[in-house]
């Protein structure tokens, strides 16, 4: 079955087209690595198939039905990370407040969604972590936090949006580790956006990399080469291997490095 | 002192609005909008000044006032609520109208300063039944809307994701403080409403770091401040909305330089970066307290944290 499928889906942001009748179809179980520079429309594509955003055109399936419908089945870590992190709440509290955190009501936990927090809390490793305050926490550490919280719910379907922003080399290998463990064993469709190919080499199935309001889907060697990505930059683009890394260059530009510098 | 009918209603009163109070602070603590509950009290004052104009009773004016400002700012959205000028000007414009409504009537000019800093003291029967209907209301419709609120704060874009609309619980819950607001505007009046809302709740989550704890704690610590406040007040004839505040400010402190909630090898973090940078977590690369992500998933991740016995599920 398909996990995620663009039908020639237009999407538009602020009266200006972010992707033009894209078509693309995920297998189920894949890891796919999401590519392009700021503003190519990666987040949108997420908030698209999360059915934040309504196609102009075209259809969007997720999970062989709507974004709607497939809501519940799709684990969620957004880009932003926002101000109530400095929150002195501990960090189970924090991911407990999204088991069915939609649902009117006081706040209070069932046996079986106290079992779900603690299942996805020690998925990632953040045992410990969860009964320290947000507020003390590094980084790395919150992400794993987001992490256990989108594995709430038992979701089929993962959405990343950017998890190695802001992260140390160390913390990115191991949630580049985690998330591949994951995918594999618990047989969850990753999408996973990000800045560079490098730190996806070896992990990912495929590359979804957009572009000019185009996407391109396939392996790493199909997309990351010169045609594909000049396309897709629409200026003239080098791909440059070396030791089994990847430098995507655009004159004397070293393209996904430079496009990011000084987001954060 | 439980002789008096003045005290037993004094007592009643602050009690409700203790809990009422204290419960919708710590939501707004957590969500950074204490300065915004501070300005809807203000804005009440314009509306019980108004409503004396007018021949209204000024609990009445207070309510309509404070709680279609607290409707406005949440239609108004995020941007209008973090902008402390803003609320600033509101805040400063409501006080300024409110004296002139004062000015027009001025056989009332009295009413002044038990608005402005509250009249525990001369709570009647009314009034008493008045703050309890408000109290239940609040309570109520806090328990209702908890969880989405909770999420909509803690994870505002996976909470809209998930389907919660961010400004139907954002407007819910400013109306829920505006009742909150105008109860304890009886207590200790306009100017000192942060000392019931906001104070107990800030200094519970300084202490508890657990949810369900911090809730209990902030409402213990806002009927301690309340009910010292009334028999310190009784004995040394001072103003009670004096001691209530005194108190609060004391208990805010402890909290602060007290032995807050640090767990072990947390020196390292001071809470500053959000960001690592490559230097400060090479420093930590041996972390005690992260498992080591080289662990396989599901079964010796399990055995790493031998919990308790539901996990083997």
């Amino acid at each position: 079955m398909e996990a995620l499928a663009f039908h020639d889906v237009t999407l538009e942001l602020g009266g200006r087209q972010v992707l033009s009748k894209v078509s693309f179809a995920i297998e189920e179980g894949e890891f796919i690595g999401l590519l392009g520079a700021n503003g190519a429309g990666k987040t949108t594509l997420i908030r698209a198939a999360l059915g934040l955003i309504a196609p102009r055109s075209g259809t969007i399936r997720v999970l062989g039905g709507t974004p709607a419908n497939a809501n519940a089945s799709i684990g969620y870590m957004s880009q932003t990370r926002s101000a109530s992190l400095g929150t002195r709440l501990s960090g189970w509290d924090f991911v407990a407040c999204a088991a069915d955190g939609q649902r009117f009501g006081l706040p209070i936990l069932d046996k079986a969604l106290r079992f779900d927090v603690d299942r996805a809390i020690s998925l990632v490793g953040a045992g410990v972590l969860s009964r320290r305050p947000l507020a003390e926490l590094s980084g790395g550490e919150r992400q794993r936090l987001l992490l256990a919280q989108a594995l709430l719910g038992k979701p089929s379907l993962l959405l990343l949006d950017e998890p190695l922003i802001s992260l140390d080399i160390n913390h990115q290998q191991a949630i580049m580790k985690l998330v591949g463990e994951l995918n594999r064993e618990l047989k969850l469709t990753v999408l996973f956006s990000a800045h560079e190919i490098n730190p996806l080499i070896g992990a990912i199935d495929r590359v979804l990399y957009l572009g000019n309001r185009q996407a391109a889907l396939g392996t790493i060697d199909e997309v990351i080469c010169s045609p594909v990505l000049s396309r897709l930059y629409g200026t003239a683009i080098d791909v440059v291997r070396l030791q089994g890394r990847v430098f995507v260059m655009a004159g004397a530009y070293e393209v996904e490095r430079d496009e990011h510098r000084h987001e954060h | 002192m439980f002789d008096y009918d003045f005290m037993v209603n004094a007592f009643a009163a602050a009690t409700i609005v203790a809990v009422a109070a204290s419960l919708v602070g710590y939501f707004l603590v957590i969500r950074g909008q204490t300065f915004a509950g501070h300005a809807l009290s203000h804005v009440g004052f314009a509306g019980a000044t108004g409503a004396v104009l007018l021949g209204v009773p000024p609990l009445a004016g207070l309510l309509l006032a404070t709680v279609a400002a607290g409707a406005g700012m949440g239609l108004l959205g995020e941007r209008f609520q973090q902008r402390d000028v803003a609320i600033g000007i509101v805040l400063a414009a409501s006080l300024g109208l409110g004296l002139l409504f004062l000015h027009f009537f001025t056989a009332y000019a009295s009413q002044a300063t038990a608005l402005l800093f509250g009249n525990v003291l001369g709570v009647d029967s009314t009034t008493l039944f008045a703050l309890l209907g408000l109290g239940l209301v609040t309570v109520a419709a806090l328990a209702v809307i908890a969880r989405p609120l909770l999420f909509a704060t803690l994870q505002p874009e996976l909470a809209e994701a998930k389907g919660v609309s961010l400004r139907l619980v954002s407007v819910l819950f400013l109306i829920i403080v505006a009742l909150a607001t105008a109860a304890s505007v009886q207590i200790v009046g306009i100017l000192l409403v942060f000392t019931l809302m906001v104070a107990p709740a800030a200094a519970a989550q300084r202490l508890a770091i657990r949810l369900w704890p911090g809730l209990a704690l902030s409402v213990v610590l806002a009927l301690a401040e309340a009910w010292a406040g009334l028999t310190l007040a009784y004995y040394t004839d001072w103003p009670t909305s004096f001691w209530i505040t005194a108190l609060g400010a004391v208990i805010y402190l402890c909290a602060h330089l007290g032995p807050g909630r640090r767990s072990a090898g947390q020196e390292a973090h001071h809470g500053h970066t959000h960001h690592d940078h490559a230097h400060h977590d090479h420093a930590h690369a041996g972390h005690l307290h992260e498992a080591p992500p080289e662990a396989a998933l599901a079964g010796s991740r399990l055995a790493l944290e031998p919990k308790t016995d539901y996990q083997k599920g």
